[in-house]
């Protein structure tokens, strides 16, 4: 609280009036230049409120007299980065994948425009670094269901798997358990066979075997190695698509979850698919 | 200390002539919060002080000028300028040295080692950096020595601000002004010779040729020099400045000051001096004139004091002529100041417990980083585990991680570097984007004086693992100078127990 304002006795000097629990304070002046320099950002401010928007409304706002606004200055950016980058997509669009790869600088900006087309587009189901998740594929481990060359995988994510298009990747599992082709009983002795294919100890597998030729090999063939062309997984091994206890494969064989992925033709260009086939293939996988 | 003898004397009988004038103005202020600025204009002054801000002052400028035109031959590819901050190439070259932005944790030393040095010389002496060595004290001092050439010392000086314009003093004005915009230029201009090669800039400086930036910032650096040394002078200490304002909690009675011995000195005598009678001090202002930020010494150790000295040249002309001992103004600790009031004499301590922990704090800093600069590798390697995913399950049960790989290659001519790894038994190694492996050692190209990032899988078996991950070591050898360098990561699988 101001209170009087008087000559300090120890010091001579003036108070400012300013007092604290008895400890009053000393008045020592700043040069005026100091105020003035304060005066001079008023003065900016006054000019930045009229030249920049300002002002709140009802209905909108003072948009200032340089019509300046951060939209346009994004959208502008954003429409100069595309102009830039279009020459590079034009080409990733063109060119066959070896010849993207032969081009060092080309391939790096499509695995970066890959990396962040999968980042929005494909991580919710393969995971991060195409990681994989029971049911959704792992794309970096090598064990493809549709094939892992360059153009396979152009063709699963332009088309989709079972995506309803024509073109799409087709395929089937039958539902051996809930269309009663196979007893419950004979269900159990083919899991047995097939954790014994995925490296586990189980019982006897002879009926089990044989229940699978009969049955499961004309797809996933006599040894379980799988077969590409109709997406049937790879067996034998110790990577799985549904994971490998066997109550998923009892379940797997009753009643198939049979995964869908979208054809992304529909949403993304040729030349973002070829950077995301680029991209994919490089996670560890590709063939 | 000051205080208590100051207090037993008359307390009107020490005032000065600026204290007076202060409180003459003050009283006329009123209550004003802002005043007007005191000009203050130094006299010069002589002395071994003097001389000794002189010395520190050309030493400091032909550091500055010079030292972007000293040259060292780096070979064709690489600059040869000595000290160079190559901003543009993310570089930057001290002699011998060559640090990268890798490097940076130097800098950090540095500026630990600078502050810590700063505070030790502060406990020590004083604000002697305030006074001799800093660019603000060092311009000023320059500027005011041009002025004082054109102008004329304090008196003719103040004399010709006084009194009405007259062609004479427009032209001294002139030239003071062109004087001063022409080192304030040179000044800017050797600055941004630290930053691009001195000869190269200064052709195309000439020629129109260089960047904007260097325009840009060679006129910035013109200004502010221009305005700080030449306007804003000892405004910038006693107001801009931060170091002034903390600088006390560095300062103990124990630290050496520009002192005033007021035991000495008081009560001032004016006039014929009786003998036996008065102090040594004739009130005579001396000190205060030639005082760069225009205070009085004789109200002790105060905020503005730059700790510079010329009071202690001036005052002992004095006593020299009035035939009284010299060094009535002189450096001295408060402790002493004490003692000597009472008779006695308190030595200086340079070992307490502040420079103590001060003088350890630069030991340490100095030598982590002589022992860090004498350790460092030629090849940089730096590890990243992928954290997605962590790892994956290959169909025949193995696990893979993928690892990024950044490896320093700070020699002039490509680099093959062998990468293998330890401690994770029967590993294989992959890097996909050369077309490397699988192989259980890897050859990785590097071009010159660049960096190379590689993708690097490695497979292990789970059986090696323990609790869902193994430790294990990437042994980098630069195939050429048989260089070795290891660099500690993990490998990574699921937990023991959890099946994926």
């Amino acid at each position: 609280m101001p209170t009087k304002i008087e000559k300090d006795s120890v010091t001579g000097q003036m108070t400012t009036g300013h007092e604290w629990d008895g400890i009053k304070e000393l008045n020592r002046p700043l040069p005026k230049w100091w105020v003035y320099i304060f005066y001079a950002t008023i003065a900016f401010s006054v000019v930045w409120f009229v030249l920049y928007p300002s002002w709140p409304g009802l209905h909108g706002y003072f948009h200032g007299m340089l019509g300046y606004s951060q939209r346009t200055a994004v959208d502008k950016d954003v429409a100069a980065i595309l102009k830039q980058r279009a020459g590079y997509m034009d080409r990733v669009a063109k060119l066959s994948f070896d010849d993207i790869r032969k081009d060092p600088q080309l391939q790096a900006i499509a695995l970066t425009a890959g990396r962040i087309a999968f980042a929005n587009n494909c991580q919710p189901c393969h995971g991060a670094g195409g990681g994989g998740n029971p049911g959704f594929p792992a794309l970096a481990a090598g064990n493809w269901l549709w094939g892992g060359k360059l153009d396979d995988i152009q063709q699963s994510i332009t088309f989709g798997i079972r995506s309803g298009l024509e073109d799409a990747r087709q395929s089937a599992m039958p539902k051996f358990g809930a269309d009663g082709s196979l007893k419950p009983a004979e269900i159990e002795q083919v899991a047995d066979y097939v954790m014994a294919l995925f490296g586990h100890n189980t019982a006897d597998t002879a009926p089990g075997q044989k229940l699978f030729a009969e049955n499961c090999a004309v797809c996933h063939g006599e040894k379980g190695e799988g077969k590409r062309e109709i997406g049937a997984p790879r067996l034998a091994g110790r990577a799985h698509l549904n994971g490998d206890i066997r109550e998923s494969v009892v379940a797997q064989i009753t009643n198939p979850r049979l995964g869908v992925m979208p054809n992304w033709n529909s949403r993304l260009d040729s030349a973002t698919i070829k950077s995301l086939a680029l991209y994919v293939h490089s996670l560890g996988g590709g063939e | 200390m000051f205080t208590a003898w100051a207090a037993a004397s008359n307390p009107m009988a020490h005032i000065g002539k600026a204290d007076r004038q202060r409180q003459l103005e003050q009283e006329e202020a009123g209550q004003h919060l802002f005043a007007n600025r005191v000009r203050v204009y130094p006299k010069s002054v002589k002395g071994p002080v003097r001389r000794f801000k002189w010395a520190v002052l050309i030493f400091c400028l032909t550091l500055y000028y010079a030292l972007p035109w000293l040259r060292w031959s780096r070979g064709v590819t690489q600059p040869n300028q000595a000290v160079l901050l190559d901003i543009s190439h993310e570089r930057f070259y001290f002699f011998n040295l060559e640090f990268w932005p890798q490097d940076i944790y130097y800098l950090t030393g540095l500026l630990i080692m600078a502050s810590v040095g700063l505070f030790l010389v502060t406990s020590l002496a004083g604000r002697v950096w305030c006074g001799y060595t800093c660019p603000q004290t060092v311009w000023t001092d320059l500027f005011m020595w041009i002025e004082a050439k054109i102008e004329g010392d304090r008196n003719e000086r103040m004399k010709r601000d006084a009194a009405p314009i007259s062609l004479d003093t427009v032209w001294r004005k002139i030239a003071k002004h062109s004087a001063w915009l022409f080192i304030a230029f040179w000044t800017g201009g050797a600055w941004i010779m630290y930053y691009v090669d001195a000869p190269t800039v200064t052709v195309e400086f000439w020629t129109g040729t260089a960047s904007v930036e260097v325009y840009f910032f060679t006129g910035l650096f013109t200004a502010t020099t221009y305005l700080l040394a030449g306007w804003a002078r000892e405004q910038v200490c006693t107001y801009m400045c931060p170091w002034p304002r903390f600088q006390a909690a560095m300062l103990d009675e124990q630290s050496l000051t520009v002192t005033y011995q007021g035991w000495r000195g008081e009560p001032r005598t004016r006039g014929k001096r009786i003998a036996g009678a008065g102090g040594d001090c004739i009130d005579c202002g001396a000190c205060v004139t030639v005082c760069p930020t225009g205070i009085d010494i004789r109200d002790g150790i105060q905020l503005e004091c730059i700790n510079c000295g010329l009071c202690i040249d001036a005052c002992n002309h004095v006593m020299e002529r009035t035939g009284r001992p010299g060094w009535l103004i002189t450096w001295d600790t408060l402790a002493d100041q004490a003692a000597k009031a009472d008779g006695t004499h308190a030595s200086f301590r340079f070992f307490r417990a502040r420079t103590i922990i001060y003088l350890s704090a630069l030991v340490v800093a100095a030598g982590v980083m002589v022992a860090a600069l004498l350790l460092r590798s030629g090849i940089g390697l730096s590890v990243q585990h992928d954290r997605a995913p962590l790892f994956v399950r290959l169909a025949n049960g193995d696990l893979r991680n993928g690892y990024t790989i950044k490896i320093v290659n700070k020699a002039q001519t490509l680099a093959i570097f062998q990468l293998s790894t330890l401690g994770l038994p029967h590993a294989i190694l992959t890097e996909i984007d050369e077309n490397l492996g699988p192989a259980d050692q890897l050859g990785l190209p590097v071009k010159a004086d660049s960096v190379g990032t590689f993708h690097v899988f490695v497979s292990g078996q789970p059986a090696m693992l323990h609790d869902g991950s193994s430790p294990i070591d990437f042994a980098l050898r630069d195939m050429l100078t048989e260089e070795l360098t290891v660099y500690h990561s993990v490998f990574m699988g699921p937990h023991t127990g959890i099946q994926n």
